[in-house]
């Protein structure tokens, strides 16, 4: 179980997180709409570590801590227990598909090569890439650098994969494959707390929709509540101009 | 003008030729070596260790803003005086240890700026994952980096192998010193020296056709 508590960040003079209060069961499968620079990718960066939170609680499994006191160990504790997708996919460049996969497992996990390359080869078959196992990124294209992206994600096996608008960078024709992926990953009941403007998505496989706005989770329930039945007047106003 | 005395020059050859390995070598020392230390200042300029970081811009700011044989010549002539386990210390060990110093200054600020450069993606993928600020920089952001500083770094072995005849002024006997002693027996000094002109040009050209195949391999992983 993950459990957020009053976890807030500024950019300077700006409050971008203000007092998250979230609690994430096990298996569950939740995406995060608003309107952009509402914070929904602070959030996520916060929970990886990427952007230093200021204050707040954070509870991962069995790791507990107060956010403003974390130091190295703890950060790398909160990295090696969450996965990140980025928009940009951020392929290692240097890197080829399989290595991408396998780098982790071998430098942060200890794995061995053997194990490691198995694991790999593994998800890059279920992600349809395993003709690509030894191209570089350069060489892929977007749709299929998102696939390793995620793959690479799901080969750490985390208590949590966070998923930053993994679509938004993306030609429309790369989108479908990229949410067919995702989608199977969510059918493991891989906990999952997901960015993203595509609204048809989140209502086929999210156990929770949460509505952002000025850095707070503004509402929240299931997607017949959210999308249809709508309780506040920003979401409402927000599902308008997006529906 | 007098006609060139090429069987003179022919024959100067072969000795000069000799002296290659220890040219050579004196040059690959310091270059090894002092890639190993300017990267480790690059790292340190971009992460920024506090008292450290001023010293290590201290190092840089000398060894770049004095000429490289006035610091062999601290080394040589001047240090043995002042630390006397340094008496024994011989030419070519001094002039590696110069040249290294001199070259991982420069080193140091082209390897940080090619880090730098690195797009910011590759460096917090390598965060996300869990990597180490040490596995980021040794697995993801250096081989990076290294790419990019790979035209520039190749430049200054160049430079390095020809300031290696700095070393003849510690008395070591390399490529320089040998001509030196030759056009001082034989009065050729044109010659000579026309002779050891030619053949560093050679060992410079000869090193440009590696580096055009450094330069495929890093760029491997980039080809579209």
């Amino acid at each position: 179980m993950i459990d957020v508590q009053g976890l807030s960040k500024r950019f300077g003079d700006t409050a971008v997180l203000n007092g998250i209060d979230l609690t994430i069961n096990d298996g569950e499968r939740i995406v995060v709409i608003g309107p952009s620079g509402t914070g929904k990718s602070t959030l996520l960066r916060c929970l990886n570590f990427l952007d230093m939170p200021e204050s707040g609680r954070l509870r991962i499994g069995d790791l507990e801590l107060d956010v403003a006191k974390a130091g190295k160990a703890d950060i790398l504790a909160v990295r090696r227990r969450t996965a990140f997708v980025f928009q940009n996919y951020a392929l290692f460049a240097n890197k080829t598909a399989r290595e991408n996969i396998t780098e982790a497992l071998i430098v942060v996990q200890k794995r061995s090569r053997i194990d490691a390359e198995a694991r790999a080869d593994e998800i890059l078959r279920e992600t349809g890439l395993a003709d690509k196992a030894d191209v570089y990124p350069a060489a892929l294209s977007g749709g299929q650098q998102q696939r390793v992206g995620i793959g690479r994600a799901m080969a750490l096996d985390t208590e949590l994969m966070l998923f930053d608008e993994p679509t938004s960078a993306l030609d429309p024709e790369w989108v479908g494959e990229v949410l067919d992926l995702m989608r199977r990953v969510a059918e493991r009941r891989q906990t999952m707390l997901i960015v993203t403007h595509e609204m048809q998505f989140a209502r086929e496989i999210a156990d929770r929709v949460i509505f952002m706005e000025g850095g707070r989770i503004v509402e929240q329930g299931s997607p017949q509540q959210l999308f249809d039945h709508p309780q506040d007047p920003r979401t409402r106003e927000f599902l308008k101009r997006v529906g | 003008m007098q006609a060139l005395d090429i069987d003179y020059m022919l024959g100067l050859v072969p000795v000069l030729l000799g002296y290659i390995p220890l040219t050579l070598g004196m040059a690959t020392a310091a270059m090894v070596l002092a890639l190993i230390l300017g990267s480790l200042l690059a790292v340190e300029r971009v992460v920024k260790v506090p008292v450290l970081d001023t010293l290590v811009m201290l190092f840089i700011s000398f060894f770049r803003g004095t000429p490289l044989l006035v610091q062999l010549f601290l080394f040589y002539y001047g240090l043995p005086q002042v630390l006397s386990f340094l008496t024994q210390i011989n030419g070519v060990t001094a002039a590696v240890m110069g040249l290294t110093l001199h070259f991982a200054a420069y080193m140091a600020e082209s390897i940080r700026a090619a880090i730098i450069g690195v797009d910011r993606s590759q460096w917090e993928a390598a965060q996300s994952v869990g990597m180490t600020q040490t596995q980021m920089m040794r697995r993801i952001i250096l081989p990076q980096a290294a790419r990019v500083a790979a035209p520039t770094l190749v430049n200054y072995f160049i430079d390095m192998i020809k300031s290696t005849s700095l070393a003849f002024t510690l008395g070591v006997t390399e490529m320089m010193g040998a001509t030196q002693k030759e056009a001082a027996g034989s009065f050729l000094y044109f010659e000579a020296f026309l002779v050891v002109a030619i053949l560093y040009w050679i060992i410079v050209e000869a090193l440009s056709q590696v580096q055009k195949l450094l330069e495929t391999r890093l760029n491997k992983a980039f080809a579209r």
